[in-house]
């Protein structure tokens, strides 16, 4: 394994009290291969990413638990350690290009800044490997001289990869890639995403909130909900039979522009509130499958050697997957 | 549906934004204008849902906002119901705002935050000179036509109190507490997650279905139109580009613009097949619009004609019209 974190729980001190945004994750990905991060909005995704390269909000902190990169524990290993790992290693490309990319510098000079800063590069050597890059992602080098302002959102994008790429990392978190971008342009960012995935055979952890990107291009999925992880397995596996009663609905709700006769299924309710998380399951409130034991936090289990999942009623996915394609079934 | 007048004309609909730029250009009578909209032809028939669908820049919101009476067009003209809305005067103007309304896309922006729900639900109905005793029963028909639960404990609170999907039915509630014929949905579901929007595109269609409303859905999300609309318009560079039954447009789109947007479009399904989009590099620039077709400089299938004039309306099956030299008979 690439890297895999251990009960991995971080929390936030807020002005409303603290919270854990992450809590108990046992992540894993693979040597070259996609995982897809998914979730909704506020399931601790975004800060499960962050933290694996370190850089994490003032107000977090990890409370517990391992991150292992190459077999080594991050957490433990001291700061610089793990600012030594940061772009050489493990980069990543934040939520909006235009955040990775500084307005008033030239994006070649912010190309040049990591490769001769971190990557220790002579200026000439480093100008080269700029222009390799940016060939690389399919923008042309002449672009180089542009202000990121200049560039447009695919663009950008591009150069948020390139940027990622400078330092040949062998693990790139991409939080939420494509998702301001319009539809040509994200099918063009995933199609170069998956092609130097497979070229430069990196890993690859893309969160997304969108299913149909990690249809498109992931080879496994991790489910997240409420700061935990509640399944996880092959794309085909997850997506196709879900285990868990949250990925059911999951599908159930997404428009499928193959699929257009099919009824959406509304989840009814809302995500708990994290600083005051319901003490077992965290779906069950708006579980239409509860069952006594899910007053109990169920813990994360093999459904077989390749696919896990956290349900107690797992046994009887099969049954639950037909009721859950029913609108009247969520309406508790 | 032939028989059936239309609620709303559209004829050569345009609205050009004048740009800062050169003003010694200006002068000499260069435009620099930015043609949001440009000769924009379209029908609405009642009852109906027409999905407006595009990438930035193509005009969808301004065409929705023009539908509205919300700005001035440059040029043409919409009939809505037989009356030209250029030529409304105040008090049509005023009926007009009862009995069309809008929905906004950020329903986090779309309240006021200092009014409590229940304000922003009456306000609209003491502005329409609805009688006070009626506000009550017009609430609450309108707030279970959203199927918000526990909506009367909900009231009192202010927006920062409740969920998003909860908020978004509540902007939906206030833009059909006046019981409109028509609506313009600006995409209505792209701020909110997964599971919530499922539910709010449930309540558009049974609204939609239960009261007759005749509806527009402006969104750049094809799946989520082809859920809600009956009927699909494509828009590219303030034109449209194909406009016909949702079904026939997505199942077998022919202009190639259309074909392009299809393919593009993800599904959750972890077979799809990743073939390569049919369209040429490049983006689409409302500031440097090419002659003729807007989308020939991208379009594989362009050829000399296409840069000389703007493409003609092609009827290629009742109801589906395509503006293509390709399809010329």
């Amino acid at each position: 394994m690439l890297l895999e974190t251990n009960d991995l729980t971080i929390g936030y001190r807020t002005a409303s009290g603290a919270l854990r945004a992450v809590e108990g994750v046992n992540l894993a990905i693979p040597e070259g291969e996609i995982v897809g991060l998914v979730g909704e909005s506020g399931c601790g995704k975004t800060t499960l990413a962050r933290s694996l390269i370190g850089v994490m909000a003032g107000n977090a902190n990890i409370e517990r638990g391992e991150i292992r990169f190459q077999g080594r524990d991050l957490v433990s290993s001291g700061a610089r350690y793990w600012k030594d790992r940061r772009w050489r290693d493990i980069a990543y490309i934040p939520q909006s290009a235009m955040n990775s990319l500084d307005p008033v510098y030239r994006v070649g000079d912010q190309l040049l800044e990591v490769l001769i800063r971190r990557g220790g590069m002579d200026r000439a050597k480093a100008k080269r490997r700029a222009e390799e890059l940016f060939e690389l992602v399919g923008i042309e080098a002449n672009r180089l001289r542009d202000f990121p302002h200049e560039f447009s959102g695919g663009m950008r994008q591009r150069a948020a990869i390139a940027l990622a790429l400078a330092l040949d990392p062998t693990l790139v978190i991409a939080d939420e890639p494509v998702t301001a971008l319009d539809v040509i342009v994200q099918r063009q960012i995933l199609d170069t995403l998956d092609d130097l995935q497979k070229r430069l055979g990196i890993s690859v952890l893309l969160v997304t909130h969108d299913i149909s990107v990690v249809a498109y291009v992931c080879d496994r999925v991790a489910v997240m909900y409420a700061g935990k992880l509640v399944e996880e397995g092959p794309v085909d596996t997850v997506l196709g039979s879900p285990v868990h009663p949250y990925s059911m609905g999951l599908m159930n709700a997404f428009p499928d522009l193959g699929r257009a006769s099919r009824t959406l299924v509304p989840i009814e309710g809302a995500p708990p509130d994290l600083h005051d998380p319901p003490a077992g399951c965290r779906f069950a409130p708006r579980c239409p499958f509860v069952v006594d034991a899910c007053s109990e936090p169920p813990e994360i289990e093999a459904v077989d050697e390749t696919h896990r999942a956290a349900c107690w009623r797992m046994g009887e996915a099969e049954a639950l997957r037909k009721d859950a394609s029913e609108v009247t079934t969520w309406q508790t | 549906m032939a028989d059936v007048k239309p609620l709303v004309e559209v004829r050569g609909l345009a609205k050009h934004y004048e740009r800062r730029g050169n003003p010694f250009a200006r002068r000499r009578g260069a435009s620099n204008a930015v043609r949001a909209v440009d000769g924009v032809d379209l029908t609405i028939r009642r009852g109906e849902g027409v999905g407006l669908v595009g990438e930035s820049g193509c005009g969808k919101t301004t065409t929705g906002r023009l539908l509205l009476h919300l700005i001035e067009p440059t040029g043409g003209q919409i009939v809505y119901d037989g009356e030209d809305l250029s030529t409304m005067n105040v008090a049509q103007v005023k009926e007009f705002r009862k009995r069309a309304q809008l929905v906004f896309q950020n329903p986090f922006d779309a309240l006021n935050p200092r009014f409590t729900l229940y304000r922003s639900l009456v306000e609209p109905l003491s502005n329409a000179g609805v009688p006070e005793d009626e506000h009550e029963t017009r609430i609450l028909r309108a707030l279970e036509r959203v199927h918000l639960r526990d909506a009367e404990r909900l009231l009192d609170k202010f927006p920062h109190q409740v969920s998003g999907g909860q908020l978004q039915r509540i902007v939906l509630a206030r833009a059909l507490v006046l019981d409109p014929e028509f609506i313009v949905a600006d995409e209505p579901v792209s701020m909110l997650d997964v599971s919530v929007r499922a539910g709010i595109l449930n309540v558009l269609r049974e609204a939609k279905r239960d009261l007759g409303l005749t509806a527009v859905y402006i969104s750049h999300d094809l799946a989520l139109v082809r859920y809600v609309c009956e009927r699909t318009v494509v828009m590219y560079l303030g034109r449209v580009m194909e406009d016909g039954p949702t079904e026939d447009v997505v199942e077998s789109p022919a202009h190639p613009y259309t074909k392009a947007l299809v393919a593009a479009v993800p599904t959750p399904d972890p077979q799809q097949e990743h073939v390569a989009l049919p369209i040429l590099p490049g983006r689409p620039d409302a500031t440097a619009v090419p002659s003729g077709c807007p989308f020939r400089d991208r379009c594989p299938e362009a050829h000399a004609r296409c840069a000389e004039e703007v493409p003609a309306a092609h009827e290629i099956a009742p109801g589906h019209v395509v503006h293509c030299h390709l399809f010329e008979s």
